[in-house]
């Protein structure tokens, strides 16, 4: 009998034991990045209040182990990291925690870095209050340099798919007509040029803020080699303001091909693109002071503007010129709609280059760029039934960027 | 000729834009660090080009003192501030132009202290009064479109303000609704349309279907 009540006495202290103890333990590189992480996922446990998981590192099967991490219990579950783990139910019971560095051996208060290549023994281990500790099994793995990454995969397979609907469009241009809708601020920009010709007076140009990297000063400057190749014809003065240099730079080698493929090489000033000021509102400043002088018949603000919209686009109303705006900046799209005669919003600035040019090929892509708004309009709305009617979360699952 | 100025450009836009969209999926840090590397040139040739903008500044108001064109006075004391600003940033409070500029001392912070900043400050104030202006004009009801705005800002501004409470308590709440609802759902909409935007210029200039950055468009 006593031999019995040992023996369930023991099995109970082996099962205690195995409770605390960190079960279910992998380590793994750490995907999508460039190495020296490892990942390490466990079980997740009920334990008592202030038990700490210590996570130690060695480079040895053998030991010794070395501090790394220390994870609270009630975080790190892996459904907190869903690019990386995913969004089912077990991601609720699996802890993880990623290890960039372990401490020195020699001089706790050094960090060792994780190398790539090299085969790292990890393990977990339950630190329960009064300092008693139950290690798990140690698990073995190695970091390395990922070459796609995983969390972007949706962002790649919509984009790709947004691209093939695009190059689509461009290509069934080349076989037949396509019907593009009226956009009024292209359609009036030939009006807006021949009243600055009739006037005799110059049309001023104004780039955004942003640098030559951003697409919306790309196409301003698309715009600017529409403007300056009518504004050659026209034989009218065109001014081009900058506030950076590298968009200057490319607006000036613009504006000098666009006269001389106008067959106007003679009608080019050095001086009508030029640098205006690198800030913000001495930036304003100078073109208001420009537009109140000067009386440019016809303003066109083209590209990414801030607060300095409506210092510009107020005071050229005030003197009477014709106004085309464009911007993505929806903050300042009220700003110029209020105080210019045409604006074009958002993605009718990127439309306007191929929108004046009339090139099929240009004016395929609005089209391909029409049916990926289609589509993404039919996403929207079968996610909204999906997620609030039927409680599916899937389409937004899809659609939401790591 | 027509290969440096067509085809060269062309073959660059290909290359480095199709770069820019792999090192965007690419973590490797081969990737990263050719990423890191067009980032250098990029600021090498931003640096080149400041010395460019820096001509053109002084060139065109060099022409308009020369020729006493309206505002000339503005156009010297662009010099004027230009000369101060370069001293004051070689001197760099006593320890001069070879070592790291001082900060928060010295008399090239003091010029953006108090100088740039308050100057700045200036233009920004005076848009307070630009929006009266420009919203006078717009909030003249003259069709259904300016009637809905002037309607939905009525309520707007006094929604977010202390009193609009006191009118009615639910006036913050409907305020707010309307900027959660009807103007985050444009506001969405306008974006989508600019994501969609840009990667369709992207791939026009990628595939050299748009050309008109190179002068012209058409060959």
């Amino acid at each position: 009998m006593r031999y019995f009540l040992c023996c369930i006495i023991l099995v109970l202290c082996a099962a205690q034991l195995y409770a605390q103890q960190p079960t279910g333990v992998k380590a793994e590189d750490t995907p999508n990045d460039s190495g020296g992480s490892i990942t390490v996922v466990w079980n997740r446990a009920e334990l008592p209040d202030g038990t700490m998981y210590k996570i130690a590192v060695s480079e040895s099967e053998t030991g010794p182990f070395h501090p790394a991490a220390s994870i609270d219990p009630s975080g790190n579950l892996q459904s907190s990291d869903p690019g990386t783990f995913g969004h089912g139910t077990e991601t609720s019971q699996m802890h993880f925690a990623k290890i960039a560095e372990y401490d020195d051996p020699v001089d706790p208060s050094k960090k060792i870095a994780i190398e790539n290549g090299k085969t790292y023994y990890v393990q977990v281990i339950a630190q329960l209050p009064y300092d008693e500790v139950f290690p798990s099994a140690i698990a073995s793995t190695e970091a390395y340099e990922n070459f796609f990454n995983t969390l972007k995969t949706n962002n790649f397979v919509l984009g790709t798919i947004f691209s093939l609907i695009i190059l689509g469009g461009i290509f069934l241009a080349q076989k037949r007509e396509l019907f593009i809708r009226r956009i009024a601020g292209l359609e009036a920009l030939d009006e807006a040029l021949g009243r600055a010709t009739e006037m005799g007076k110059p049309v001023l140009f104004i780039h955004g803020l942003h640098p030559m990297g951003s697409v919306s000063t790309i196409a301003a400057i698309n715009v600017l080699a529409r403007v300056a190749q009518r504004t050659a014809e026209f034989n009218t003065e065109l001014r081009v303001a900058n506030q950076d240099p590298v968009v200057m730079a490319v607006s000036q080698e613009v504006v000098k091909e666009s006269y001389l493929n106008a067959g106007r090489p003679d009608a080019y000033s050095e001086n009508s693109v030029f640098m205006v000021a690198t800030e913000q509102f001495s930036y304003a400043a100078a073109l208001d002071g420009m537009m109140v002088r000067d009386r440019p018949a016809t303003n066109i603000m083209m590209g990414y503007f801030y607060a300095e919209s409506l210092l510009l686009a107020e005071t050229g109303a005030s003197t009477g010129a014709i106004q085309i705006a464009g911007t993505d900046s929806y903050t300042q799209l009220p700003f110029f709609i209020t105080t210019c005669d045409y604006t074009l919003m958002g993605e009718e600035l990127y439309a306007a280059s191929a929108y004046l040019s009339r090139e099929p090929k240009l004016l395929g892509s609005l089209k391909g760029q029409d049916i990926g708004k289609a589509v993404l309009l039919i996403v929207m709305i079968l996610g909204t039934i999906l997620t609030t009617i039927l409680g599916n979360q899937t389409l937004t699952h899809i659609f939401t960027a790591y | 000729m027509l290969f440096l100025r067509r085809t060269l450009p062309l073959i660059i836009a290909f290359v480095v834009g199709m770069i820019g969209i792999l090192v965007f999926y690419i973590p490797h840090s081969g990737a990263q660090s050719l990423e890191q590397e067009l980032a250098t040139w990029d600021r090498i040739v931003a640096a080149f080009a400041l010395v460019l903008g820096i001509y053109s500044l002084m060139r065109l108001h060099w022409s308009r003192v020369r020729r006493q064109q309206a505002a000339w006075g503005y156009s010297f004391l662009v010099f004027v501030g230009f000369v101060i600003t370069t001293l004051f940033a070689i001197y760099n409070d006593g320890i001069g132009p070879f070592e790291p500029q001082v900060l928060n001392s010295g008399p090239f912070d003091w010029m953006y202290k108090y100088v740039q900043v308050p100057a700045d400050a200036t233009m920004f104030s005076i848009l307070a009064f630009f929006i009266a202006s420009a919203a006078y004009r717009t909030f003249r009801a003259r069709t259904p479109e300016a009637a809905i705005l002037l309607i939905s800002a009525i309520i707007v501004m006094i929604g977010r303000v202390p009193i609009g409470a006191s009118i009615y308590q639910g006036l913050p709440e409907i305020a707010q609704w309307m900027m959660d609802v009807p103007n985050l759902a444009a506001k969405r909409g306008i974006l989508l349309g600019v994501s969609l935007g840009i990667v369709a210029t992207s791939l026009r200039i990628i595939f050299g279907v748009e050309r008109s950055y190179l002068g012209g468009g058409e060959e």
